[in-house]
């Protein structure tokens, strides 16, 4: 079949697959499809978005990416950017049955994040056009290293992409800063009123100065803050505008990021489950592309380990799809609609991963032991309960450490601290301290860090 | 932004066709790994094999690539896990092709020293880098000092002189002029016309150089000394090359005897017996004298040793240094002790020591490690540039 027919189908089968799901109940924005090399999709699997940033470390993701890609390892079927309208770039090279196949699950996709309140609240928060945005902040970048050097902006650069996932999600985008001023004196209450009373009755003496009315300067912060890139931004004592506008365009994009970390198994569950449905379902498809195309959805949606082998992590797509096969199958369609909208993976893990299906999918525990030529896995045993809290962890604080900012002081120095206690272990030193460095280039003045170390001792890093 | 993500248009080329940003960010990453690596560079040259060789002077450097860093928790000796498959409690299961499947190597983001890639840096680009790196002073092409050379220059022109050496334009010009002054009619040429290229004889200083690297190889100096020793000949030599057009390298290794070698068995080489090290200055005096005419080489010498010389052969090694340093430009020694605290009080180094003091041109550095070198490097060229100075002030 020649390029364009096949391209004319596709666009075909898109129209049908769209009335199917929306006759099974799925509801997004408009989505705008775009065929693009195999180029562009790797980049996108690289930055995240189309136009982002320039940055060195994103060079080296792309090196290692290419070299997958060369060495056949790694392909990106497709790419949707949520927002209104939505974006999805197919690969041009990808089969007429791929593509029809991917053309289903973007519509799952569609539908997900339209409806997962996450999604739906961080797209309310950063704005629904997400790729525009980023390119804009990228061009705004570009300017940036017009006027002041590569430099300076890649300093910048270094330190907030650092802190990229140091954010508050719980929080808006658009913070108020914090008080100026504390509460006026809750604290003058607990005294005890009869003492004062008493000595205002004592004859002879002038009458005592006024409690200090006085209001004090509050704490900054008040409490301790996650969010770094925002306080960093809002607070830092020396930073030009320019310079606080990268640290809001990377926090920003990490905000847009966010769902897509913490609901991943449960999108690409849902998108997979979708597409095989939409499938199964699609009458006017040609057999051979059917056939082609579930053939593609079970190189996907698979365990990492083929038959009989075994994998040391597991994959996302089939995870998802197996654990959504089994809500619709048990609990009906009216149940799942509600779940993709109120749950994110954590839940989702914790709620719908039960004692069969982690025995159906052969999931288990291991404690990897050892270096180099003794490194080993021990598969262990592990309750249920545990087996989720380890798929789990990775995922808690956005994956990152906790790091807070505890303290701006007077001299305009900046305390973080590290939450090792929740941690449960301390920081890496090495590149903590690295990691101070480049904060303390942006933030020109000493920074501070307090961690524990091997012995779980306080441990104190600074950058002058 | 329309024209960039507007997905009309019948242009074939979009515009992520035209430009790719993770290839430009890439080049930026190299840049900075480049100038990573400055940091490491008596490191790159180690193994390097080029000191006699112009011809292909790069060296091939492995590097990792650069890290992000990132807060992240301090490594456990046992991380834990989920995984998929067959596989019972108790199991212990190995890293190895195929038991893993596939998809585990994604595990715990795109890891380290998982490719490795190779700079490649011209020497001179290196030695470039030493110079600002040490702030050492440019060395100018040597034009003053003992060493000149006879030869015979164009100077001027004359009214006569052989055929061969007319000089067609400048005669020409002579005509042109001759003939606008007497205008109309006057004759093409005339024998006043002609102009012969004048040669006199001029002393030229000589450009070319010989540097004699002479390296104890009895059993005391292991692998870890000779590179050091080896480590400091390349920065030498490299560092004279911008110097002089030509430089001339003479290896010779010695025990109780001494031999010449090629580049290549030099550093292979190891031998027993004593330590006799008037047998090495001897042949090397022979040979700077029989083969480098002193009126046209600056020659140096180099010796590296740990300092051990036999007792018996103290007046023969000192004579044959005196006698060696009267030829060569420089001679130094570098010695790479068997302890700290021999420093500079060694057999050998108590000779240099003692012809330092009749005011010779020698120096000693002492060599425990990789990092010494750049301060024996660093005292070599400042000497140089000194004597360069000094012998340019009478001129």
């Amino acid at each position: 079949m020649s390029e364009v027919s096949s391209e004319a189908r596709l666009a075909d089968y898109r129209q049908r697959f769209e009335e199917l799901a929306g006759a099974q109940g799925l509801d997004y924005y408009p989505i705008d499809f775009e065929l693009v090399p195999d180029t562009f999709m790797m980049e996108v699997a690289i930055y995240g978005l189309p136009v982002r940033m320039p940055h060195w470390s994103f060079g080296v993701r792309y090196i290692y990416q290419h070299v997958q890609h060369r060495m056949g390892y790694s392909r990106i079927f497709e790419v949707i950017f949520p927002g209104n309208p939505n974006r999805a770039y197919l690969q041009s090279r990808n089969t007429l049955a791929e593509n029809t196949l991917v053309t289903a699950h973007v519509l799952g996709h569609a539908d997900f994040s339209k409806h997962n309140q996450l999604f739906a609240r961080m797209q309310s928060e950063v704005g629904y056009r997400i790729v525009e945005q980023a390119a804009d902040r990228a061009h705004r970048i570009e300017d940036a290293i017009r006027e002041h050097g590569a430099a300076r902006v890649e300093a910048v650069l270094d330190a907030a992409l650092a802190l990229e996932q140091c954010i508050d999600v719980t929080r808006p985008v658009n913070r108020p800063d914090y008080p100026q001023w504390e509460a006026p004196a809750d604290h003058a209450e607990p005294r005890d009123p009869g003492f004062a009373e008493r000595y205002q009755e004592l004859p002879g003496e002038a009458a005592p100065p006024a409690p200090d009315e006085q209001v004090r300067r509050a704490d900054i912060p008040p409490a301790p803050e996650p969010d770094l890139l925002w306080f960093i931004a809002r607070y830092a004592p020396e930073l030009e505008d320019w310079e606080r506008d990268i640290f809001l365009a990377v926090r920003e994009e990490s905000y847009y990021f966010y769902p897509l970390f913490a609901c991943q198994i449960m999108n690409e569950g849902w998108a997979s489950y979708w597409h095989a449905r939409l499938l199964r379902e699609a009458d006017f498809l040609p057999t051979q592309v059917y056939v082609d195309a579930i053939k593609a959805h079970s190189d996907v949606v698979r365990p990492y380990a083929g038959e009989g082998a075994v994998a040391l992590s597991i994959n996302p797509y089939h995870l998802g799809f197996c654990i959504w096969e089994r809500i619709i199958e048990q609990q009906g369609l009216e149940a799942a609609w509600r779940i993709r909208a109120e749950e994110d993976d954590f839940s989702f893990v914790r709620n719908y991963l039960d004692e069969t299906l982690a025995a159906d999918l052969g999931l288990f525990a291991y404690t990897r032991r050892g270096k180099s030529r003794s490194l080993r896995y021990e598969v262990r045993d592990a309750e249920l309960d545990e087996l989720r809290e380890l798929m789990l962890a990775p995922k808690f604080n956005y994956g990152a450490p906790r790091v807070r900012a505890s303290a701006l002081r007077r001299d305009g120095s900046l305390d973080l601290e590290h939450d090792a206690e929740t941690d449960g272990r301390g920081l890496d030193l090495e590149r903590a301290d690295r990691v101070l460095e480049y904060l303390q280039r942006a933030w020109r003045r000493p920074v501070r860090l307090t961690t524990v170390d091997h012995d779980g001792d306080r441990f104190e890093l600074e950058a002058i | 932004m329309s024209e960039e993500t507007g997905s009309g248009g019948g242009d074939r080329h979009r515009w992520y066709e035209l430009f790719s940003r993770g290839a430009r960010d890439w080049l930026r990453h190299n840049a900075k790994l480049r100038e990573a690596v400055r940091d490491q560079l008596p490191e790159l040259v180690k193994d390097a094999d080029v000191l006699s060789r112009p011809s292909d002077r790069t060296v091939q450097v492995p590097v990792r690539f650069l890290e992000h860093y990132r807060f992240r928790l301090r490594d456990t000796n046992q991380e834990e896990g989920v995984g998929q498959g067959e596989a019972q409690p108790g199991d212990i299961l190995r890293p190895g092709k195929g038991r893993r499947g596939q998809g585990s190597g994604s595990e715990g983001g795109s890891g380290d020293g998982a490719f490795r890639f190779v700079f490649e840096f011209s020497v001179e680009e290196l030695v470039d880098w030493i110079w600002e790196e040490l702030e050492l002073p440019d060395l100018q092409p040597r034009s003053a000092g003992s060493v000149v050379e006879e030869d015979v220059v164009p100077e001027g022109w004359n009214r006569r002189g052989p055929r061969a050496r007319l000089d067609r334009r400048r005669t020409l010009k002579e005509a042109v002029k001759r003939r606008s002054v007497q205008g109309e009619g006057a004759v093409p040429f005339t024998d006043d016309d002609l102009r012969y290229r004048q040669l006199k004889r001029r002393e030229r200083p000589a450009t070319e150089a010989v540097v004699v690297f002479i390296l104890d190889v009895s059993a005391s100096m292991d692998e870890n000394r000779r590179r050091l020793a080896k480590t400091f000949f390349f920065w030498a030599v490299h560092g004279l090359r911008r110097q002089y057009g030509e430089v001339d390298v003479v290896f010779i290794a010695h025990t109780n005897e001494a031999w010449e070698f090629d580049e290549e068995q030099f550093f292979q080489v190891s031998a027993t017996g004593g330590t006799v090290a008037s047998s090495a200055l001897e042949l090397a005096y022979t040979i700077l004298t029989e083969r480098y005419d002193p009126g046209r080489y600056n020659a140096y010498a180099f010796y590296a040793s740990d300092g051990d010389n036999f007792g018996d052969d103290r007046h023969r090694a000192f004579d044959r240094l005196h006698r060696l340093a009267g030829i060569t430009n420089f001679m130094g020694f570098v010695e790479t002790p068997q302890n700290f605290l021999e420093n500079g009080r060694s057999e050998m180094g108590r000779l240099f020591a003692a012809l330092a003091a009749r005011d010779l041109a020698v120096g000693s550095y002492t060599v425990h490690q990789q990092n010494d070198i750049w301060a024996a490097i660093d005292a070599f060229f400042r000497h140089e540039a000194r004597q360069q100075q000094q012998g340019e002030e009478p001129a």
